[in-house]
């Protein structure tokens, strides 16, 4: 069982609220995703949700802390339990390794309150997902919430291969006439021009599944005249590895190395510096620091800052972004 | 000119731009007076726009009907008002499918009235384009009895169906496609000041 210690010497809580639970199920549900389920271990309900949140998961593996964002699969109205789809990543920094090989039916954690930056336009006349692998997750709760609600929805999922198709058996009994799949591997492929051109005014379109897959659709619907408020993606970055680089927080008065495999975010988490985050993948725009001053070259890597402001230097987002060079001071 | 150049306002207050041709499936065009400038001068602009275009024009006296037509759309349609126009707008729309372009030109009534059928439909407000032309006049709603009075020039007006001596304000409404006017006198019935016409 891991327990987190007590009184650990983790900064104050930053990011939304957390809640601390038990693992209560873990289900595997191919040979890559695996389905966690958590209970409060306080005995409450949990809040409830809209389809699309995610949650930060806290895990203590060893010495490091990890906190990674999972979106919520379990029914947005289902109080006593949450549920998180996790896919294993071999090549990640370990938070999913973590959760498929040492998490266990009991052990403690903390998740945070839901945050929804991939909700439903509800002014739709129409939802239409495009889902690629593991990019089904918000969809599922998404799709729960439509169902109560008699939404107009339809799914094209687009998977590996059957035996990767995570949540095919559940959505195609349940929604046969909303739902289609493709299987790369059977040489399936959505027909993406032919599938926007037709759909009805008032449609929005979400996609969520690797960047390839959000770049071409996001793509395709621009060239067919959708407008940007009706396209909506989700795509969480994980850090990357990259050059240890040494940073000074001004306001604290610390100095720090980031390392190679740890965030810069997590390197100020690790000095016990409150930094603000939510998303802690470059799309939520809550960790945005200010430079004071630099002398080097920024990695940015996020969905957040514009184009301009990352030129220019005085802007980063600790979560993903990292940094070459000299000199590196933030105002934290 | 037909053009004016509105002076900065509340956040509630509508901004116009210029037409501008955005790819797309099909174009749906409505326009009233003046309006029609803005689509000669968008169709001007872009070759073969018209090739899959529908336009829907309110003359209100002014005489682009030829010239409209003269720009072969695909469809065109004229209309004696807005009320007589808006069920086929509304048929359009019920019938239209995702890539259609909306583009609206002319007074703030006849703009603020289609893109709110537009967003009915559930398209998204921020998504059509509109460029003033001619007449600033505007659609009132009264706060008081709710009437809708258009065409409202003069400042202070009276309400065409409760009779109160309404202030014009700049405060917006998307969903009733009208500003605000709010009683002057409330406090001192009949102490109105004199009507000035808007702008000037």
């Amino acid at each position: 069982m891991n327990v987190p210690p007590p009184n650990s010497t983790a900064p104050k809580s930053t990011g939304a609220k957390k809640i601390a639970v038990t693992v209560s199920a873990i289900v595997r549900l191919n040979s890559l995703v695996t389905r966690f389920e958590f209970k409060r271990c306080d005995g409450e309900l949990f809040p409830t949700f809209s389809g699309g949140a995610h949650t930060v998961v806290e895990m203590q593996d060893g010495d490091i802390k990890r906190r990674n964002p999972y979106s919520l699969v379990s029914d947005p109205a289902e109080r006593e339990m949450f549920a998180i789809s996790v896919r294993r990543d071999d090549e990640g920094r370990g938070g999913s390794l973590y959760l498929h090989e040492k998490a266990q039916v009991g052990d403690q954690m903390r998740i945070s309150f839901p945050v929804n930056l991939f909700s439903l336009d509800l002014r739709a006349r129409k939802h239409l997902f495009i889902a690629g692998g593991i990019g089904i997750t918000p969809f599922i709760a998404q799709i729960k919430q439509l169902d109560r609600t008699h939404g107009n929805w339809e799914l094209h999922y687009a998977c590996r291969n059957v035996e990767l198709g995570s949540y095919v058996d559940e959505l195609t009994t349940k929604y046969a006439h909303c739902v289609k799949v493709y299987y790369d591997e059977n040489g399936q492929a959505i027909d993406l021009k032919r599938l926007l051109d037709g759909q009805p005014i008032g449609t929005h379109l979400y996609v969520c599944g690797p960047k390839g897959m959000i770049n071409w659709v996001c793509k395709a619907a621009t060239d067919a005249g959708w407008p940007d408020a009706h396209v909506h993606n989700e795509e969480f970055l994980a850090p990357k590895p990259g050059r240890p680089f040494a940073v000074r927080l001004a306001k604290s008065g610390l100095n720090l190395e980031v390392g190679e495999h740890e965030s810069l975010l997590e390197a100020i988490e690790r000095l016990g510096v409150e930094a603000p985050y939510l998303c802690r993948g470059g799309a939520c725009g809550q960790c945005e620091t200010n430079v004071v001053e630099s002398e080097g070259t920024f990695v940015h890597r996020d969905h957040w800052l514009e184009d301009d402001e990352k030129a220019c230097g005085t802007k980063i987002m600790p979560c993903v972004s990292r940094f070459e060079g000299k000199t590196l001071v933030l105002d934290r | 000119m037909s053009k004016f150049q509105f002076p900065e306002s509340i956040r509630s207050r509508p901004v116009y731009g210029t037409l501008q041709a955005h790819p797309g499936k099909s174009h749906l065009m409505i326009a009233d007076s003046e309006g029609a400038e803005a689509i000669l001068d968008l169709a001007q602009r872009k070759n073969g726009l018209m090739v899959n275009s529908h336009i829907i024009f309110i003359p209100k006296g002014t005489d682009f009907g030829k010239s409209l037509q003269a720009l072969n759309p695909a469809q065109y349609y004229e209309g004696p008002s807005y009320p007589a126009a808006l069920t086929r707008i509304q048929r359009v729309l019920a019938d239209a499918a995702m890539g259609l372009q909306i583009y609206l030109s002319g007074t703030e009534g006849l703009m603020g009235q289609a893109q709110n059928e537009a967003m009915k439909a559930g398209y998204d407000h921020t998504a059509i384009q509109t460029e003033h032309r001619g007449s600033v006049a505007r659609r009132m709603q009264c706060v008081h009895c709710k009437g809708i009075t258009e065409d409202v020039i003069m400042d202070p007006f009276q309400c065409i169906h409760c009779g109160l001596n309404l202030f014009v304000r700049d405060h917006y409404s998307r969903r009733l496609a009208a500003y605000q006017a709010v009683c002057i006198d409330a406090e001192d019935p009949g102490n109105v000041p004199p009507s000035v016409e808007l702008y000037s």
